[in-house]
C-alpha cells in the first residue's frame, strides 16, 4: 500500500492549491455545501409555505417543482444548469456557479418537503391557538407556527446537510475544482495508488458527514423535550 | 395450598425496589382487586405473575407449580394466564378475528375451524359478534377492550389478569367493559383486577387489597375494606377516589 | 438566441435507440443492483438486530460508512481500486465480462444496502414493544411473536420507505456513466455531444426519469391510502 503518495498530496486534497491558485480540495467542497444549503433553505421556505398555501395556483407550482425535482436524478440537473443554459439563455456560468445553482434548486425541493412535513407535525391546536388569540393567518404563522417548526426541523435540515455535502462530489464531473476532483488528478498523476487515495477521500467525506450525522441525531433527542405535544 | 400462592416477593428496579415482600393467596374463583395509588407497583406485581417481569426474591405458584421452576416452560404459563391491558394492544394489521385465534392456532395448535368457531362465540358473549372482520382501528375503546379480553378467554385460561383495563376509556364505555368482566366473575373465573373503579370492587369483589409504595397496606372484604378501612393511609386513598 | 429546436432528430432513428438503449441499461443495473441491496441489506439489518455484539457492531460501522461517503467515491474506489485489491485471475476474468458495469452494480449495491439495512431496521423498531409484550403474554415464543406480530407489521410499514430507496436508486444510477457504463445519462450526454442538441436529448432522458418516479411514487400514495390506514397503535 502506498499511504505516503495520500501524505504528500494531503494538502491538495484539503484546500487545493492555495494560496499559490484557487481554493480546491475538501474547502471547495464544504463551501459548495455551505452556501448550497444556505440558499436551498429560503428556496426551499418560499416553496414549503406555497405548498401550504390556500391558493390552489401556488400550492400546484410548488407541487410541480417539488415532485419533478424529486424524481430527476441530479446529474441530469447539473447537466441542464451546466450545457444548457449558455445554449438556451444565451448566458455563461462558470463550473463553480452552475453546480452550486444546481445543488440550490434540487436540495430547494427537498427542504420544502421538510417544511411542508414540519409544519403539519405540529399539533393543530397551536394554529388555532394563535388565531384564537387574534393573529392573523400570516402572524399565527410568522410567530408562532414556523418558529416552533423550523426548531423541530432542524434535525431534518442537518440531515439535508449530509447528502449535499455528500453530493457535492457530483460537482466533479463538470470540472469544478473540488475534493473528488482533486483526487481524480492525483490519481492520474500517481496511477499506482488508486484504492488508498479514494479511500482517503472516502474517510474525509466520512469524518464530516457523520459527524453531523451525530449531531443531528442529538438534537433530534434535544428537540423532542420541547415539543408542543397534544393535538 | 392456594391456587395462585405470592410467598415474600421482591423485586428491584436497578436500585430502585418496587415491591417490597408481598405475601397474598388467591383461591380458585377469587374474584381480588388491587388498588393503590401511582407507583405504588401494582402493574409490576400482577406482570410477575406471567412473568412479563422477572422477580428477583420470593417465589409464586400457580396451581401448584412454581412458576419459576426450572424446566418450566414460560409459554405454556402464559398460555394458562390471561392478561388484559390498560392500552388494548391489540395486533393492528389483524382483523378482530384473527387477533383472537392467533394464539390458539399457534401455540395450542387448535385447527382454524375449531378456533374461529371458539371466537366467534366469544365475541357473542362480550356483545360484538357483528364486528369480526373489521380490524382494531375501526373499533371504538369499548369495543377494542372487549375484543382483548375475547383474546385473553380464546387461550381458556384458568386466571385472568387486568392492569387497569378501563383507564384508557370514554366514561360511557367503562360499563360495557365492566359488565363483560362482571360475567365473567359470576361464571367463576379467577380473576386479579387492576382498577380504580370502586362499584365494580363492591359488587364482585371477593376481597380488595391496598397496596402502597410496594406493600400491602391493608386487605379485606369489599364490605369492610370501604367501610371501615383501618389504616390512616387507606382512608386517605379512598377519600381521594371516592 | 440562435436555438433551432429539432426534436425528430432524438424522436426517430439513430439517437432515439442510443436513448432507448440507455434506458434499458438503467433499468437493468437498477434492478440487478436493487435486487442484490435488498439481500444484502436485509442481512446487515437481521444483524444489527441479532443482539450479538461483534455482529451488531459490524453491522453498524457497515451503514455507517457507506451512508456517509459519496456513491461518486465509492464507484471510483471498486472501479480503480479492484485493480490493485483483487487477485490478477479475477481481474482478468472480470475484464472479459463488462467489467464497468459489474463495478457499477456493486458500487450500487453496497450504498443502496446500508439505506435498506437502516430502513428494515427503524421499521422493526417502530413496533411498538406492548405488541412483543402482547403477544408474548398469550403464550407465543420469541420467534412466533416475530414471525406473526412484528415482522408482518413492520412489512407493511417498511414497504414504501424500500421502494423509495429503490427509486434513489434508479437515480443514483446516473452515477456509473462517470465509469463507462452507456445507461441513460451517459447516451444523452452522447447524443449531445453528438448534435449539440442537448436540449432535446436530456429533455427526453429527464421525461424518462420522471416517469419511472412518478409512477412509482404515485403506486406509493395509493398502497399508503390502501393499506397503512389501519396500522394505528
Ligand atoms: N421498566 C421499569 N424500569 C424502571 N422502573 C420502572 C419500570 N416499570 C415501572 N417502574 C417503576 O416502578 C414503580 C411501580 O410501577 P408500576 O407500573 O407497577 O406502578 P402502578 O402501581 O401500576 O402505577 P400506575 O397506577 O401509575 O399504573 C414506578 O415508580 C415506576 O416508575
Ligand atoms: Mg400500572
Amino acid at each position: 500500500m502506498r499511504w505516503d503518495i495520500v501524505y504528500n498530496n494531503l494538502d491538495y486534497l484539503l484546500w487545493g492549491s492555495y494560496p499559490n491558485g484557487p481554493l480546491g480540495g475538501i474547502c471547495a467542497s464544504i463551501m459548495l455545501a455551505v452556501l448550497g444549503i444556505f440558499g436551498a433553505f429560503w428556496l426551499g421556505l418560499v416553496f414549503g409555505l406555497m405548498r401550504l398555501s390556500k391558493s390552489r395556483i401556488l400550492r400546484g407550482l410548488a407541487m410541480v417543482y417539488v415532485e419533478v425535482i424529486r424524481g430527476t436524478p441530479l446529474l441530469m440537473l447539473i447537466f441542464w444548469f451546466y450545457f444548457l443554459g449558455p445554449v438556451i439563455f444565451d448566458y455563461n456560468l462558470p463550473e463553480f456557479q452552475s453546480a452550486l445553482l444546481a445543488f440550490v434548486v434540487f436540495t430547494g425541493a427537498y427542504v420544502a418537503e421538510i417544511v411542508r412535513a414540519g409544519v403539519n407535525a405540529l399539533p393543530g391546536g397551536q394554529m388555532e391557538a394563535a388565531r384564537g388569540a387574534g393573529l392573523t393567518r400570516f402572524q399565527a404563522m410568522r410567530y408562532v407556527i414556523l418558529p416552533q417548526a423550523l426548531r423541530n426541523m432542524i434535525p431534518s435540515f442537518v440531515n439535508q446537510f449530509v447528502s449535499l455535502t455528500k453530493d457535492t462530489s457530483l460537482a466533479y464531473i463538470i470540472g469544478v475544482n473540488e475534493l473528488t476532483k482533486a483526487a481524480t488528478q492525483i490519481n492520474n498523476r500517481e496511477v499506482v495508488a488508486p484504492a488508498e487515495i479514494f479511500m482517503a477521500i472516502a474517510v474525509l467525506y466520512f469524518i464530516i458527514c457523520w459527524a453531523l450525522t451525530a449531531f443531528s441525531r442529538r438534537m433530534e433527542r434535544h428537540v423532542a423535550r420541547y415539543q408542543a405535544r397534544g393535538r | 395450598m392456594a391456587f395462585i400462592e405470592i410467598n415474600g416477593l421482591h423485586k428491584w428496579f436497578g436500585s430502585f425496589h418496587v415491591l417490597r415482600g408481598i405475601t397474598e393467596q388467591v383461591e380458585r374463583g377469587e374474584v381480588l382487586v388491587i388498588c393503590g395509588p401511582s407507583g405504588s407497583g401494582k402493574s409490576t406485581l400482577i406482570r410477575c405473575l406471567n412473568r412479563l417481569e422477572e422477580y428477583q426474591k420470593g417465589t409464586v405458584h400457580f396451581d401448584g407449580q412454581d412458576i419459576h421452576a426450572r424446566g418450566l416452560d414460560v409459554n405454556s404459563l402464559r398460555a394458562e394466564i390471561g392478561i388484559v391491558f390498560q392500552q388494548f394492544n391489540l395486533y393492528p394489521h389483524l382483523t378482530v378475528l384473527k387477533n383472537i385465534t392467533l394464539a390458539p392456532i399457534k401455540v395450542r395448535g387448535t385447527v382454524r375451524a375449531e378456533a374461529e368457531e371458539t371466537a366467534l362465540a366469544l365475541l357473542e358473549r362480550v356483545g360484538i359478534h357483528d364486528q369480526a372482520h373489521k380490524y382494531p382501528a375501526e373499533l371504538s375503546g369499548g369495543q377494542q377492550q372487549r375484543v382483548a379480553i375475547a383474546r385473553a378467554l380464546a387461550m381458556k385460561p384458568k386466571a385472568l389478569l387486568f392492569d387497569e383495563p378501563t383507564s384508557a376509556l370514554d366514561p360511557e364505555m367503562i360499563n360495557e367493559v365492566l359488565n363483560v368482566m362482571k360475567d365473567l366473575a359470576r361464571d367463576g373465573m379467577t380473576m386479579l383486577c387492576v382498577t380504580h373503579e370502586m362499584g365494580f370492587a363492591r359488587e364482585v369483589a371477593d376481597r380488595v387489597i391496598f397496596m402502597d409504595a410496594g406493600e400491602v397496606v391493608e386487605q379485606g372484604p369489599p364490605s369492610e375494606f370501604f367501610t371501615n378501612p383501618k389504616h390512616e393511609r387507606t382512608r386517605m386513598f379512598l377519600k381521594e377516589i371516592l | 438566441m440562435g436555438y433551432q429546436f429539432d426534436w425528430s432528430l432524438v424522436l426517430t432513428g439513430e439517437y432515439r435507440d442510443w436513448l432507448l438503449d440507455g434506458f434499458y441499461l438503467t433499468l437493468k443495473i437498477s434492478a440487478v443492483a436493487g435486487g442484490c441491496a435488498m439481500a444484502l441489506g436485509t442481512l446487515v439489518a437481521v444483524l444489527r438486530l441479532s443482539r450479538v455484539k461483534p455482529l451488531m457492531w459490524l453491522s453498524l460501522a457497515f451503514t455507517e460508512f457507506f451512508r456517509n461517503t459519496p456513491l461518486l467515491v465509492q464507484i471510483f474506489f471498486w472501479y480503480f481500486g479492484s485493480e490493485v485489491l483483487l487477485p490478477k485471475s479475477v481481474n482478468e476474468w472480470l475484464y472479459s465480462m463488462d467489467f464497468e458495469f459489474a463495478a457499477g452494480t456493486l458500487a450500487l449495491t453496497v450504498y443502496s444496502s446500508a439505506f435498506i439495512a437502516e430502513e428494515l431496521r427503524s421499521g422493526v423498531f417502530s413496533i411498538p414493544k406492548n405488541q412483543l409484550e402482547a403477544s408474548r403474554a398469550t403464550g407465543l415464543s420469541f420467534l412466533q411473536a416475530y414471525r406473526f406480530v412484528i415482522l408482518p407489521q413492520a412489512f407493511r410499514i417498511v414497504i414504501p420507505p424500500l421502494i423509495s430507496q429503490l427509486l434513489n436508486l434508479l437515480k443514483n444510477s446516473s452515477l456509473v456513466m462517470t465509469i463507462g457504463v452507456m445507461e441513460l445519462t451517459y447516451q444523452a450526454r452522447q447524443v449531445e455531444s453528438f448534435t449539440f442538441h442537448g436540449f432535446e436529448s436530456f429533455t427526453v432522458a429527464t421525461l424518462m426519469y420522471l416517469a419511472v418516479s412518478l409512477l412509482v411514487s404515485f403506486a406509493i400514495t395509493m398502497y399508503n391510502k390502501h393499506f397503512l390506514h389501519h396500522l394505528r397503535y
